[in-house]
């Protein structure tokens, strides 16, 4: 009788020892995984949630044609009845998001035209059939393009 | 009494039960969100609402470069050494020979493409902007050990650059060539669709500075996206179907000889 109560003793001690051990595993787990899982992570899918708005946060260089639009009026006007009404305004202005942001501070640089509309212009055989295509020696001799095409109306 | 009202309090406490045990800490308040469906957004931005898809249409491409100049303008890209987050190809197809056609990228096309074949030369030559594709089930996604590459609830491939460890294994498993190190960081960059502008509600770079249109952003999840009449009236293929990556980079008029 003695002898079974002393091995019972002895088995719930193994157990207690036991679950100690695993408690402390547990707690070192959880411990571990809030030190070393980064805030947000797992949040919608196995990346880190605040990636997402880091994403989102750079500054941007063009401004979209609606922002142009809202000073150069008479742009889009003369632009209106053209084949070029279509293209963005920074396709040949360049990125101008720091000019939209204050007119004062930067300018809109004029294209040069003799290097800018032989990029979309110049004779080349990949160019697909329907898009209006010179050969810039030919065609002008070396004369600017705008000194016969007005650039937002280039129909003459 | 009701054995309804008995299951319906053990399936409460089965799933409050099993909620507890399962997640534990940021887990288990971010199920909360999981549950609702609210996705990661800005307060002006609904990703959830949102599924980005982009439309190139070859006929259209000029080969100008515009894309390419204005994407490593808006995205910081490095001009030197040649990587690239958009790049626009010259195919050159001689005769019937789709298997093996000539291909040229004279930097990305950053500086256009100087006259190199003759119109009677008896091949057709054309030009392929390319990208990230933002596959639905992005291979590059899938191989990144750490989750330093994910789509977004609004289907963009984005890069976690602050978390990303630089070990290659995205730029291996992109089956097309979409991803570089930044020389400068050590860390993995591409094509994020302009996530800091369409976000605000503006098109890509790119996009916006496509002289003729051929490239166009597109919503999927907005019914009056004109995307979805391009697409049912067009034969669009996207690169590399046999992959099943799920591209989002819809092509009209692409080329059986393109890759």
């Amino acid at each position: 009788m003695s002898d079974d109560d002393k091995g019972l003793f002895q088995n719930t001690r193994h157990l207690v020892r036991m679950a100690g051990i695993f408690a402390a595993g547990i707690v070192a787990f959880v411990g571990m995984r809030m030190l070393l899982v980064p805030e947000g992570f797992g949040r919608y899918g196995h990346y880190r949630a605040p990636a997402i708005g880091d994403n989102m946060k750079k500054p941007i260089s063009y401004a979209g044609r609606d922002a142009c639009a809202e000073c150069h009026a008479d742009v889009v006007e003369a632009r209106k009845a053209s084949k070029h009404v279509g293209i963005g305004c920074e396709a040949c202005h360049g990125a101008l998001a720091l000019h939209t942001s204050d007119p004062a501070k930067s300018k809109a640089v004029k294209p040069k035209a003799a290097q800018l509309c032989p990029a979309c212009h110049e004779q080349n055989v990949a160019r697909p059939k329907w898009f209006k295509q010179v050969n810039g020696a030919e065609h002008s001799g070396g004369e600017a393009c705008d000194s016969c095409h007005a650039p937002h109306a280039p129909e003459l | 009494m009701s054995d309804s009202r008995t299951d319906k309090n053990r399936r409460e406490f089965l799933l409050q039960g099993t909620k507890f045990i399962v997640l534990t800490g940021v887990a288990a308040s971010a199920w909360d969100y999981v549950l609702a469906g609210t996705p990661e957004a800005a307060p002006s931005y609904k990703a959830s609402q949102h599924w980005w898809a982009m439309m190139i249409d070859i006929e259209k491409c000029i080969g100008c470069g515009g894309c390419v100049r204005a994407c490593k303008a808006e995205n910081n890209v490095p001009l030197e050494p040649y990587y690239f987050r958009t790049w626009v190809e010259r195919y050159h197809v001689r005769g019937e020979d789709l298997a093996h056609p000539d291909v040229d990228t004279p930097n990305g096309g950053y500086d256009g493409f100087p006259e190199i074949y003759h119109a009677d030369d008896g091949a057709k030559s054309f030009f392929v902007p390319k990208m990230c594709n933002h596959c639905e089930h992005s291979p590059c996604v899938q191989v990144c050990p750490v989750g330093a590459t994910f789509e977004a609830p609004d289907g963009v491939v984005l890069v976690d650059s602050a978390y990303c460890l630089g070990c290659r294994y995205c730029v291996q498993a992109c089956p097309y060539g979409c991803r570089y190190i930044d020389p400068r960081t050590n860390t993995v960059d591409k094509c994020s669709l302009c996530y800091h502008r369409i976000t605000k509600g503006l098109t890509t770079a790119c996009c916006e500075t496509c002289p003729t249109g051929a490239r166009q952003l597109g919503d999927l999840r907005n019914p009056k996206d004109p995307i979805h009449a391009f697409i049912r009236e067009h034969k669009v293929q996207v690169l590399k179907p046999q992959m099943a990556t799920g591209s989002k980079a819809y092509y009209n008029g692409l080329d059986g000889s393109v890759r």
